[in-house]
């Protein structure tokens, strides 16, 4: 489907948006501000925002622990989020789950999930319901590389693939699993080989370039909900931040740094709108003075709302 | 009133489920066209409902346990057979990080109406991985019910409930009373037990006996041979092991001011432990002798019918325990 120029800008401010609520979580985390662990996705918001514009309103998708980019680019509340950060009772879970956990089951996003590889087999739940019920839903799974390492990848994308179901598994590789190299990891050079084990398409996305994730996804997504069932699709991205806060990475060569910075999404995806006449310097900078001025109201919202009574921590249990 | 077995009241409640219900599906290895259940557990099934909601899978326990989350996330109404209580151990991420925490993790905005089915018990000389009973591991589990019946009706009536509910429910059916063929009465009309509700078997003064699943009917075998001796049983069946209905229990102790448990689990960790500790907290001023737990040892279950029979809980062992307490 071709974009209009509504529709990159769109973009292009979710992912404007996405960046300015990690570097400001990364700050008011080493404020003391936030407590528990935080996994912060800053330079991965193609892959968000580039698979999520292809989804229809009632669509699903399934996150996971590095997760704050999905909710936001399917339409989340960034006062909700920001709030559960802070453990507050207006946040997305009343303060049950934190930064691992957002889910907002009214636009259909399944969750995060902290069991790495569980959103491969969660997806295949929301898949096969949607095909129960005739319904047309695709769902979009994501995970890491690290993901595609475990039981849970093999087990859901073999299930996935001899019922057909109208999912499409995203692995965000950004070639770590917290300091691990996926190149120690596995012997393979593409991680959508894997897909040759499953019967089901594999391609792989090395870059950072929002159109052509929007494009390529675009396309598996089509196939899913005609019924043809699911595609394994890596992209490759690079992770600004640590594994999680506090991760000092020292795996990581200055020199990788450097080359995958050049290579940033965000700078990448304004240049080409600047070059294709739809958005000015100028333009820019007032999108991102605006996203960290929205950021800052979420910011407020969170240290304004209340702590949960601590009677609560015996609620939500059992339905 | 109609009789049935202890496999056929299982299936019917199923069918009977299914037919009301179109979002429920059962989704397990070899339930269809072939087998139709491991012990012919789903039998007649597949012919009626089909391969689309009588859904075989491979052997990937692990895959439709984490496949019946996301369809119960998303409006379905699953029932996951893992076979035999032994194989939960294959899922149990998704049992104990996943389906039994998400509602909690999300602040209450999900409902996981999730049957797991499964084959429970010793007696049958399916040796150490075919065999457990996995309740008390499994109580210290919030978020997570628990069913193991002991008769026909019970176990229509609880199956009923656990796959209506709309949390996750683990259905313990006894391997043995399944092939054994155990017999009971089943009326006709649909009827649902309320989980949480223990009920008492046979009325007594002197012992309260509380049993669970299989165990029920060596309690109630006791009870008669001790009335011999004019010692009377209040056998009590808690039926759920979550929620536990702890007030009959403690009613029946504070009536008879002597306990023992009887539960084909290894002792240490059980749910007899459990049991024991509700007492020790709640009513250990009526008590007028020990609690005694009759369970098994902390082995793991041997194959070989003299090593299972040693192994396993019985009636000589219950009556011992009861006789020195008296």
């Amino acid at each position: 489907m071709k974009l209009n120029k509504e529709q990159l800008l769109d973009m292009f401010n979710k992912m404007v948006l996405i960046r300015q609520f990690e570097t400001r979580v990364k700050k008011s985390f080493a404020d003391g501000d936030i407590p528990g662990f935080i996994h912060l996705s800053a330079g991965q918001e193609a892959i968000a925002v580039g698979c999520i514009t292809n989804l229809r309103e009632d669509d699903y998708i399934v996150s996971h622990h590095r997760g704050h980019g999905h909710l936001i680019a399917k339409g989340g509340n960034i006062n909700f989020m920001m709030a559960e950060l802070y453990g507050k009772k207006t946040g997305y879970c009343k303060g049950k789950g934190g930064s691992m956990h957002l889910a907002d089951m009214d636009i259909n996003m399944l969750g995060a999930h902290g069991i790495v590889g569980s959103t491969v087999t969660i997806s295949t739940g929301a898949g096969l319901s949607a095909k129960l019920r005739k319904s047309g839903q695709v769902t979009l799974c994501f995970l890491g590389d690290g993901a595609s390492n475990t039981g849970r990848f093999h087990e859901g994308i073999n299930l996935a693939a001899i019922w057909d179901l109208p999912i499409v598994i995203i692995i965000e590789n950004n070639f770590y699993a917290e300091a691990t190299s996926i190149f120690y990891s596995t012997r393979l050079k593409k991680l959508s080989d894997r897909a040759i084990a499953y019967g089901i398409p594999g391609e792989t996305i090395d870059s950072n370039d929002v159109l052509e994730i929007y494009e390529k996804v675009g396309k598996a997504i089509d196939r899913a909900r005609k019924g043809k069932g699911p595609s394994l699709i890596e992209i490759q991205t690079y992770r600004h931040f640590g594994h999680e806060e506090g991760d000092m990475e020292t795996y990581k060569k200055k020199s990788e740094i450097e080359a995958w910075l050049k290579k940033e999404p965000i700078e990448l995806f304004k240049r080409r709108l600047i070059n294709d006449g739809i958005l000015t310097e100028k333009e820019a900078e007032r999108i991102n003075q605006k996203m960290k001025n929205e950021v800052e109201e979420a910011v407020q919202f969170a240290k304004e709302s209340p702590y949960p009574e601590p009677e609560e921590t015996l609620e939500d249990v059992y339905a | 009133m109609r009789i049935l077995t202890y496999r056929e009241a299982i299936i019917e409640a199923l069918k009977e489920e299914m037919e009301r219900d179109p979002s429920i599906f059962i989704m397990g290895e070899d339930i269809g066209e072939h087998w139709q259940g491991s012990v012919k557990e789903f039998e007649g099934l597949w012919p009626k409902f089909g391969s689309e909601r009588i859904r075989e899978t491979p052997i990937s326990e692990t895959a439709f346990l984490g496949c019946a989350i996301g369809a119960a996330m998303t409006g379905m109404r699953p029932i996951a057979n893992v076979m035999f209580a032994s194989f939960l151990g294959v899922p149990m991420d998704e049992i104990f990080s996943q389906v039994t925490k998400m509602r909690y993790m999300f602040g209450g905005k999900t409902k996981m109406p999730v049957t797991v089915m499964c084959l429970s018990g010793g007696g049958m000389n399916a040796a150490a991985q075919h065999s457990v009973c996995l309740e008390g591991m499994l109580m210290s589990v919030p978020g997570l019910k628990m069913v193991s019946p002991s008769t026909p009706y019970d176990a229509k009536g609880l199956l009923k409930s656990a796959i209506r509910d709309d949390n996750p429910v683990i259905f313990f059916q006894n391997l043995f009373l399944t092939i054994s063929g155990f017999k009971g009465e089943v009326p006709e009309n649909d009827y649902t037990i309320p989980l949480g509700e223990a009920v008492i078997r046979n009325e007594g003064d002197d012992v309260t006996v509380v049993a669970i699943g299989n165990m029920v009917h060596t309690a109630l075998s006791a009870a008669g041979k001790l009335k011999q001796e004019s010692i009377s049983l209040e056998v009590v069946d808690p039926r759920c092991m979550a929620p536990l209905d702890e007030k009959t229990i403690i009613e029946s102790v504070k009536k008879t001011g002597k306990i023992v448990i009887l539960d084909e689990e290894p002792k240490m960790g059980s749910v007899a432990s459990e049991i024991a500790a509700i007492i020790a907290e709640q009513a250990i001023e009526y008590l007028d002798a020990p609690v005694k737990r009759v369970c098994a040892p902390n082995t793991p279950i041997p194959f070989s019918p003299p090593l299972e029979k040693y192994w396993l809980p019985d009636e000589n062992k219950l009556i011992e325990a009861i006789h020195s307490i008296i």
